[in-house]
């Protein structure tokens, strides 16, 4: 769906988020020296973020991905993540785990 | 006595496997971004003023759906707040650069300039640290910069039945499974991924599911880390 920002919007979207993500990571690298260690609280919190977060732009895509959930064998695109799941395990490579999934999608879609 | 040109290149060199990875990774950007009705320009704004591909994957699709843009530049905020870790945890070989310095090592910093640099500064001390890790994270920002706008300019013509759209769970798929490390961090993926999944099922105005996801997951992983249950 494209969308219906305005070509200035999104400029201001891209730019804030520039500096957000600038800062995020300057944090420690300017304040190391004022303070020398990660409060501990922060580090095991931050330990979880990149879990949660990969999950929660993988999961809806594959069990929900019209919204509704469907979780069945009719669902293409669940099939097609998990062999893609198998793969990432396997290989641990961005690559490799995209030629399965999209060649499952393909088969499924196209042959099945 | 290493040079600094020659940790330059080591850092170039030690960056190349994973370009195989950022090469697909920067299409499936460029080639969402036209696919949400962004221009070639707004795909390079992305990757060069933002250069997060996570982020600014999920930021394309929260604007393809018009979501509120708090919501869009709130998410890219959580998703990035990894790079605040690898920024602790790298900082200390960092502290006596010059403020410029410490400025582009902060802009270079992703998960793959980290992992590369890390890994070599505790095998050796010798190394130039800066330049290698300017090598690495350099070398990995141009490749990052071509693959999107080539993806921008492929993606208009890409047909809409071969479902390109779906590489873009699959690259989040391939980041996830290298963080199942134990028990805790299984419990965030899977509490953080069915609430997500929950939230977007229920049809919770606004898009949060990303944020509400990560909040509840990190508390999940807390919660078994507490239990004792590593391993």
């Amino acid at each position: 769906m494209p969308t219906g920002y305005d070509s200035a919007t999104v400029w201001i979207v891209i730019a804030l988020a520039g500096v957000l993500t600038f800062a995020i990571r300057g944090s420690f690298i300017y304040l190391f020296g004022r303070i020398d260690d990660v409060p501990p609280a922060v580090e095991s919190a931050l330990e979880y973020v990149p879990a949660a977060v990969f999950a929660a732009l993988v999961f809806p895509a594959l069990l929900a991905p019209t919204g509704d959930l469907a979780v069945s064998v009719g669902n293409e695109k669940l099939i097609a993540g998990a062999l893609a799941a198998l793969a990432a395990w396997y290989t641990e490579r961005v690559l490799a785990t995209i030629l399965v999934g999209m060649g499952a999608l393909w088969v499924l879609r196209f042959v099945v | 006595m290493p040079t600094v040109s020659s940790d330059l290149l080591d850092g170039v060199r030690a960056a190349g496997p994973l370009q195989l990875g950022i090469a697909p990774f920067g299409l499936v950007a460029g080639v969402a971004a036209v696919e949400q009705g962004l221009s070639v320009t707004h795909a390079l704004g992305f990757s060069s003023l933002v250069f997060a591909g996570a982020s600014q994957l999920a930021m394309i699709e929260l604007l393809g759906a018009d979501a509120p843009l708090a919501i869009v530049v709130g998410t890219a905020v959580v998703i990035n707040l990894r790079t605040m870790m690898y920024s602790a945890s790298i900082a200390p070989y960092f502290r006596d650069l010059t403020a410029r310095s410490k400025a582009l090592a902060s802009y270079l910093l992703t998960d793959q300039a980290y992992a590369v640099s890390i890994a070599r500064y505790g095998r050796d001390g010798e190394t130039d640290r800066f330049a290698y890790y300017v090598g690495a994270g350099a070398s990995l920002w141009f490749v990052w910069q071509v693959t999107t706008v080539a993806g921008a300019l492929l993606g208009s013509g890409l047909p809409p039945e071969w479902g390109f759209d779906f590489a873009a769970p699959l690259v989040f798929l391939a980041l996830l499974v290298p963080t199942l490390k134990d028990r805790a961090s299984g419990a965030s993926c899977l509490v953080g991924g069915l609430v997500a999944t929950g939230v977007v099922v229920a049809g919770v105005p606004f898009h949060l599911d990303i944020i509400v996801a990560a909040v509840v997951g990190v508390l999940a992983g807390l919660g078994v880390e507490s239990l004792g249950g590593d391993a």
